[in-house]
């Protein structure tokens, strides 16, 4: 059955996948990126206007870049014309030819998603600048959409695109691929930006946080956009995995009331076990090509866990060796927190303690509410609830997340009714 | 990450020193200040809400009684301080929101002085929670 909304959702993915397609056409066409992704954006929001009730255009494509280059050559007349009447400038033809006539139905000698990825992930832009231009250049999403998801008014975010636009514009990044010498390391902030991008997305589940939930899926489906024009790239394909192995978790990471469970405690039965099989052969492909890198050991990790039928089932030792390789290539404290647990595991609860208390001298974690919380549950585990109460309001203090401030204060209740009971 | 900024205002010389006591263009320059402020964060895309609060003679603490219905109480003469106004706004880091509330302190008042007023600087908890 074909209803109303599934209409309009089937153009809505539409018009994100070949936004990107899209853009990059009419940049080549005129080079201002900025006036072009506003182009662009226009063609789309007039798309899904349209559309739903006068029908997809038979090339959806063609139809996309003929009105935003309607709307560049109208913009660009304007402007000539004003120039015109300042200096009397002779008139020239117009240089660029009917787009109708360019052969736009034939498919794209080559995908642009890529070349506008590295550009709105430039290094220069700040993260918040960037995913909010990546999510809106290449994912197709609008300024409202955004505004929505981060929890900030549409003029704001609206301003902070242009914004980001107008330093690359200044700035003078290329739109073209990236040169040898600098690609993995520019191919490292793509990925860096599309891991936040799932990270904001992956809280709770339902109510006010659903649009926030919406970015880990954009996140996922830009990921695998790049995963088809890098297919033997193992950080891209680790990237993926980690996010299809970590969001496969996500319907029994709370529970209606959108508490936190801890993956302990979570029941197996919900995980996504499709997207569980699709991470675990990405990875497992890739590490087996013999590449390594920090996306891969993230995602062998979560496969581990998900493998797993319970916490007490789980490899451990495979973790605690993961963990090993991962801090090798890493500088990142949160990766031997997070060790320590599974150290913890494996060589009971005293000995991820002593781990811990070398890990305090690391000023990044010596602030951090994860180390609190990492040491609240070893000394849950090692039978001193007291320490362990402390140290878990000690991190509801320091946390700036609700759900998980409102999990640590629980875990804390908790133990103080047992000593009471 | 968003923080909000908390305009703390001294309850001592409200009457005698407060901004009913300063002169048209004194007052005329704080207005502008604080618009240009907000213009500023606007277009730098940091601006999230803004709003100042009606003064604190007016300022009413409720509770509910056992039947649930409210039960008034103030205005409270004996306050040090009062909530003049706020900002939320998302910025980049903890720096950025510690230069703005510096920024919002030095307010201009009486004579063009700068305020100097405390700025209460806390997170907005919204950050995403980490897998445990």
């Amino acid at each position: 059955m074909t209803t109303a909304s599934s209409v309009q959702a089937g153009i809505e993915h539409l018009l994100r996948d070949l936004a990107p397609q899209v853009l990059g056409v009419v940049m080549r066409r005129f080079g201002d990126f900025p006036a072009s992704e506003d182009a662009v954006q226009e063609a789309l929001l007039a798309a899904a206007l349209q559309w739903p009730g006068e029908g997809v255009p038979e090339s959806p494509r063609a139809w996309l870049i003929h009105v935003a280059s309607r709307r560049m050559t109208d913009q660009l007349r304007g402007e000539i014309a004003r120039r015109e009447r300042e200096a009397f400038v002779v008139r020239q033809e117009w240089p660029f030819h009917d787009p109708s006539s360019d052969g736009f139905d034939a498919p794209p000698e080559h995908d642009d998603t890529l070349a506008l990825l590295f550009m709105c992930c430039h290094p220069a832009l700040t993260s918040s600048s960037a995913i909010a231009l990546t999510l809106r250049a290449v994912g197709g999403l609008t300024t409202t959409e955004i505004a929505h998801a981060f929890m900030v008014p549409e003029a704001t975010l609206a301003q902070r695109i242009s914004r980001a636009k107008q330093s690359i514009k200044s700035s003078g990044v290329p739109f073209r691929m990236p040169e040898e010498v600098e690609r993995s390391e520019r191919l490292a902030s793509v990925l860096h930006v599309l891991y936040l991008i799932f990270n904001e997305g992956y809280t709770t589940s339902g109510g006010p946080d659903l649009h926030r939930a919406e970015l880990s899926n954009e996140a996922i489906r830009l990921t695998r956009a790049v995963r088809v024009l890098l297919p033997r790239d193992g950080e891209v394909a680790g990237l993926l995995a980690l996010m299809l192995l970590t969001d496969a978790r996500r319907p029994a990471r709370a529970n209606a009331d959108g508490e936190l469970i801890p993956l302990a405690k979570q029941d197996r039965s919900l995980w996504n076990r499709e997207a569980i099989a699709e991470g675990i052969a990405l990875v497992t492909a890739a590490l087996s090509n013999g590449s390594i890198g920090a996306y891969q050991l993230q995602a062998a990790i979560a496969a581990v866990h998900d493998e797993a039928a319970s916490a007490e089932e789980t490899d451990w030792p495979q973790i605690v060796a993961l963990y090993d390789v991962l801090g090798r290539i890493t500088d990142n404290p949160m990766v031997a927190l997070n060790q320590a647990i599974a150290v913890a595991m494996v060589h009971g609860a005293e000995a991820g303690l002593a781990r811990l208390d070398a890990l305090a001298a690391d000023e990044r974690l010596a602030a951090h509410h994860r180390l609190d919380a990492v040491r609240a549950h070893l000394l849950e585990m090692s039978g001193d609830r007291s320490g362990a109460i402390a140290r878990y309001l000690a991190a509801a203090a320091k946390t700036a997340s609700i759900p998980e401030k409102n999990y640590l204060s629980t875990q804390a209740a908790r133990l103080r009714a047992d000593d009471d009971a | 990450m968003k923080y909000m900024l908390m305009m703390h205002a001294p309850k001592e010389g409200w009457t005698t020193a407060g901004i009913g006591t300063w002169a048209e263009k004194d007052i005329k320059a704080h207005i502008n200040f604080m618009i240009g402020l907000n213009q500023k964060l606007k277009k730098s895309g940091e601006f999230v809400d803004a709003q100042g609060l009606a003064g604190p003679e007016e300022a009413k603490s409720i509770r509910a009684r056992k039947d649930g219905t409210p039960d008034t109480d103030g205005p409270f003469a004996e306050a040090k301080e009062f909530l003049a106004g706020f900002w939320i706004v998302d910025v980049d880091s903890t720096e950025r929101a510690y230069e703005l509330a510096a920024t919002i302190s030095a307010a201009p008042g009486k004579g063009g002085v700068p305020l100097n007023m405390p700025i209460e600087v806390r997170q907005v908890m919204s950050a995403p929670p980490i897998d445990m």
